[in-house]
């Protein structure tokens, strides 16, 4: 068949016009529903058609969880080490005593704590107070800004939540928080967990970790670990709640929180 | 034909290179991977039935693990709800391995057989490796 260059080219702008018109006809039967059918069927061949996943019924709720540590009554190191110690044992942290250790809550010295608060004839009861000191869980988190894979990120519940899965590591998220909230694994950890708890993910070299308000307790129903061991001492719940525990304890006594100026409006308050 | 003695040697010298692998594993034939069953809950079950088909834990056991985690990490939700109806808790640690206690005879037959390694086991604990790792 001869076909001159004008023949040609009606045949290939047709069957271009043809091509372009069966994509279009194609994005829109999906627009309106027409192509849900296979989506469906596609779905029932994985076996997912009717299978989800959904949160417990027992799970704790709050728009944004809050925690308020009273030091009144933190008198012996016996009321620190309670706290620290259950929560080192049910996450799995590593005991590695050198600069690279790993700490989701520990004790601070109060002028270290609180460097903006301490003056140098501060009240004796304070001056060598030891501060229990964890994760702010901030309402406007610096290290989930300047997470590059989303591997930080904050929670509907206000808490700054850690996927290991995703972490690669930068630790930029280290730089980023101003309350040295975050440790960074830098050998495996497994050899440093005296007995590893099996109901709860060991970390792996190069992932950086920090306490989450023991998401996985609430998500069960359980309040965290430190404030059940607490005593009293420690009081949990929803801020946003005018009538929750936590507001009642701030609203009854004088707080302070740590490095407010910075605008990261902490969700760990002190009573002093 | 010119240097041919040198060309057929090189051909020769490439193709063995090349072949490598072949010659390498000629001998070794790789056990069928047969992933065992045989544990103390499973023996005690009364309908020896997965979360869902035994087909579709097959093919996409890894897809569900997937969505498992994005869910309970990323999602609050910790409950799946199969197929079938029934309700598990999307644990690695709690549900899978409560059954699947034998890790070494289970998993590791398949992924062995096809020489993938997943990671999971950099964090998840494997059935019985508390007593192990601990002292």
């Amino acid at each position: 068949m001869d076909i001159d260059k004008r023949q040609f080219l009606k045949i290939m702008g047709i069957s271009g016009a043809l091509w372009l018109g069966s994509r279009l006809a194609g994005g829109l039967s999906s627009i309106f529903g027409i192509g849900d059918k296979l989506d469906k069927k596609a779905l029932a061949d994985a076996g997912l058609e009717i299978s989800k996943t959904l949160p417990s019924v027992n799970a704790l709720k709050a728009k944004q969880w809050a925690m308020a540590i009273d030091l009144r009554k933190f008198k012996t190191q016996e009321d620190y080490q309670r706290c620290i110690k259950v929560c080192d044992k049910i996450h799995n942290i590593p005991d590695i005593p050198t600069k690279q250790e790993i700490k989701w809550i520990w004790e601070e010295p109060y002028d270290a704590a609180f460097p903006e608060q301490h003056n140098e004839y501060i009240e004796n009861q304070l001056k060598d107070k030891p501060v229990l000191i964890l994760c702010n869980q901030c309402e406007f988190p610096p290290c989930v800004r300047v997470c590059p894979t989303g591997a930080t990120f904050k929670r509907k519940d206000g808490i700054v939540m850690m996927d290991y899965h995703r972490c690669i590591g930068c630790r930029y998220c280290m730089a980023a928080c101003p309350y040295g909230s975050r440790s960074f694994n830098f050998q495996d950890p497994r050899p440093f967990i005296k007995k590893i708890d099996p109901d709860y993910p060991t970390r792996t070299k190069g992932v950086v970790e920090k306490c989450d308000f023991c998401a996985e307790r609430l998500d069960q129903g359980q309040m965290p670990a430190c404030v059940e061991v607490s005593n009293g001492a420690i009081i949990f719940g929803d801020l946003k709640d005018p009538n929750s525990d936590i507001r009642k304890v701030l609203s009854e006594n004088f707080s302070i929180r740590r490095k407010p100026e910075l605008g990261t409006q902490p969700n760990v308050f002190y009573i002093i | 034909m010119y240097d041919s003695g040198k060309i057929i040697t090189g051909l020769v010298i490439f193709i063995g290179i090349v072949t490598l692998p072949l010659w390498y594993n000629i001998g070794k034939a790789q056990v069928k991977p047969e992933p065992s069953l045989d544990t103390p809950v499973i023996q005690q079950m009364k309908v020896k039935h997965c979360i869902e088909s035994k087909q579709f834990m097959i093919d996409k056991h890894m897809e569900l693990l997937n969505e498992w985690r994005d869910a309970v990490v990323r999602n609050n939700q910790t409950i799946y709800m199969s197929t079938s109806g029934q309700y598990f808790t999307m644990s690695l640690e709690d549900t899978c391995f409560h059954c699947h206690s034998n890790e070494k005879k289970f998993c590791d037959q398949c992924h062995s057989y096809v020489n993938i390694k997943p990671y999971c086991w950099e964090c998840h604990v494997k059935p019985g490796e508390e007593i192990a790792n601990g002292h």
